[in-house]
């Protein structure tokens, strides 16, 4: 098999350094001067930029509840290999939007007031209640492989007993609020542009995530072996592809299918600020991956399966964006673009989830080529070992 | 129970002084300014369209959006009509903002511990049995407050008095599912910037028809993913039994259970 050739990232760790000061700076400036002196954020524009990152983990997470799904509860125990990976993106991700969102809220000292104030008629308070019961269960995925390491497995076994109620309470968790995401634009039908208002938000929010989610599973398999030997059988990693193209293909049918039947064939094909948006989020995210995936040949190929996952992770963060962003603005009168201080924090956050996966992805158990066999093991590990992905405590191990 | 109040703003009856605008901010306050769009210092204010002049205040509707997206009930909405804010509940979500159809509340942005600020309907004064402070100081009776269905019965009374002058329709009767203020006009309602897209059905329909669904999702899923995972697990044990019966045919072995 040929090997994926990446272009090096030079100097992540320097850049990774840098953007985390730089998000935890603006951190300190958004806490002590309040949204109004750091966001671009207004009365006409509540939401922004950090929303639109909230939608992009919570949906390149997805991995965490299909996977599991797949492996756990379908029995299809071949696919093994990435359910660590899965979760472990899951988890990251989930902690990541909930530290997100709680630099969003206005009020960061009442984030905790949706556990004991509820209304049962938000989507909000719902989405609250799912991110945080989804994270503890996540936790609760995530734990063994701590323990693991530690050799703790008392507990272990105890997780396991009750493992089964506890990820089929996840993976309906994560139906609910991947699609709630979705049900958060319901009530701004005035608002929201036609080309992605649609009643059916909830349920396109749900089929994108899945294709989403698997692409940044492969994406991690991808890069992940790229030194070693594949952790994930070639055929394998070519049936996820087919599952990806699948669900691109019901989200492409769905969405064109449902904008015509509400008579947006002029939005569609009339050019507007809104249709360049719309047309570059279907055609880089639905249509050419969706066409790439096709071909045996692309499924097969690291190169093409690297590309075409990567240009459906674009074209679903271009899709979520534009929801969040682009469909509300009223161009040109009223537009929105991000501070430099929004910015930062969205970025240093991001680089913090880097640094994170990569950390625990050297330290922990969650790339495993075989469970048995020690020394293959740490083979395994080094051969993960990754220039994009190096952390300061593994720069030694680095193959040069 | 208290019957509901309302507001009856009559648009070709307003002279555009502002007495409103002043009233209000003397009951809740706020610096005296004239001021030409709600803010965090006009809980009212007057938009002025060629010769006439719209009242733009929060419109406690009787199904309030805020109220149904807010994720804490810092919003609530009371028997008498006004939809009344909690800052000590609110998380800062800003969801109200991004919901309310008519944009309604203004936030303290630069604040570090910010509120929403809205027009409270005066809860306190219509306690007391008075009338808003904007409807007291109102000098031509432009805005007037009264019971609600009493002022839908003068608002059609009016119209049919006098066709010519008023466009026959009450803004706020049905709108988003009818709200507290409620507008005549001697010209179409969407030449003077209410939105003609927002239906009679109350907004936070849209959203029920989803969250009604989750607890199906929740059951039937529920139900469907364990089944499936008993079929497959139940498929995986009998496999793995025929495979050692076919073993045992050729090796006696002990495990015949």
């Amino acid at each position: 098999m040929r090997a994926l050739k990446l272009p090096r990232l030079i100097g992540w760790r320097p850049i990774a350094t840098t953007l985390i000061l730089a998000g935890a700076l603006a951190a300190v400036a958004r806490f002590t001067l309040g949204l109004g002196a750091t966001t671009n954020l207004s009365d006409e524009f509540p939401w922004g930029l950090w929303i639109g990152f909230d939608f992009l983990g919570i949906g390149l997470a997805a991995s965490g509840f299909t996977i599991v799904a797949a492996v756990h509860l379908f029995h299809a125990e071949e696919y093994e290999p990435i359910v660590r990976p899965a979760i472990l993106t899951a988890f990251i991700g989930y902690l990541l939007v909930v530290l997100v969102l709680i630099i969003d809220l206005g009020r960061p000292d009442h984030f905790w007031h949706p556990l004991v104030m509820w209304n049962p008629h938000s989507v909000m308070c719902e989405i609250s209640w799912c991110l945080m019961l989804y994270t503890t269960v996540l936790s609760l995925e995530f734990a063994p492989i701590l323990l693991e390491k530690f050799h703790i497995h008392s507990p272990i076994k105890w997780i396991h007993a009750v493992s089964l109620p506890f990820m089929i309470f996840g993976v309906l968790l994560s139906t609910l609020h991947q699609s709630s995401f979705g049900s958060l634009y319901l009530i701004v039908p005035n608002r929201l542009h036609a080309l992605w208002y649609t009643p059916l938000l909830p349920v396109l929010f749900f089929i994108s995530c899945i294709a989403s989610g698997l692409s940044m599973i492969v994406l991690e398999t991808l890069i992940f072996s790229r030194n070693g030997r594949p952790f994930l059988p070639t055929r394998l990693r070519a049936n996820l592809a087919k599952a990806i193209a699948l669900a691109l293909a019901v989200y492409f049918v769905v969405r064109i299918q449902d904008l015509l039947s509400r008579g947006g064939f002029r939005d569609m094909t009339t050019l507007t600020y809104y249709s360049v948006a719309f047309w570059a989020e279907l055609l880089i995210g639905f249509v050419i991956p969706f066409a790439m995936l096709l071909f045996e040949k692309v499924r097969i190929s690291p190169t093409g399966l690297y590309s075409a996952s990567l240009m459906v992770v674009l074209g679903f963060a271009f899709n979520r964006m534009n929801t969040a962003i682009t469909g509300l603005e009223h161009y040109p009168s009223q537009t929105y673009f991000p501070s430099i201080i929004e910015i930062f924090i969205m970025l240093g956050i991001t680089a913090c989830g880097f640094c994170a996966f990569s950390f625990i992805a050297e330290h922990l158990p969650i790339f495993r080529i075989e469970e048995s066999g020690n020394s293959h093991h740490q083979e395994a590990l080094s051969g993960a070992q990754e220039p994009l992905f190096v952390s300061p405590e593994c720069e030694d191990l680095r193959p040069t | 129970m208290t019957p509901k109040k309302a507001m009856l703003i009559d648009l070709s009856l307003c002279v555009g002084c502002n007495a409103c605008q002043a009233g209000c901010k003397e009951e809740n306050g706020l610096p005296p300014s004239d001021e030409k769009y709600l803010s965090l210092t006009a809980y009212t204010a007057l938009n002025k369209y060629n010769d006439l002049y719209v009242r733009r205040m929060c419109q406690h509707c009787d199904v309030p959006t805020c109220v149904s997206v807010c994720p804490v009930g810092a919003l609530t909405k009371s028997g008498a009509g006004p939809v009344s804010y909690d800052g000590e509940k609110c998380i800062g979500c800003r969801y109200c903002l991004q919901a309310c159809p008519f944009h309604v509340p203004k936030y303290e942005w630069s604040s570090t511990k910010p509120s929403i600020r809205k027009c409270k309907f005066c809860p306190n004064r219509i306690a007391k049995g008075l009338q808003p402070a904007c409807a007291e100081a109102c000098p031509t009776g432009a805005t007037k407050f009264g019971d609600r269905d009493e002022l839908l019965i003068e608002a059609a009374g009016r119209i049919k008095a006098e066709p010519g002058k008023y466009v026959s329709r009450i803004y706020g009767e049905q709108d988003v599912g009818g709200t507290s203020m409620l507008y005549l006009s001697p010209v179409p309602f969407e030449q003077l910037g209410f939105d003609s897209r927002l239906g009679k059905i109350p907004m936070p329909m849209l959203t029920m028809s989803a969250l009604s669904k989750v607890p199906n999702v929740v059951s039937v899923g529920g139900v469907l993913l364990a089944g499936i995972w008993w079929i497959t697990n139940r498929r995986a044990e009998v496999q793995a039994h025929e495979s050692s019966l076919k073993k045992g045919k050729t090796q006696p072995q002990e495990d015949d259970e």
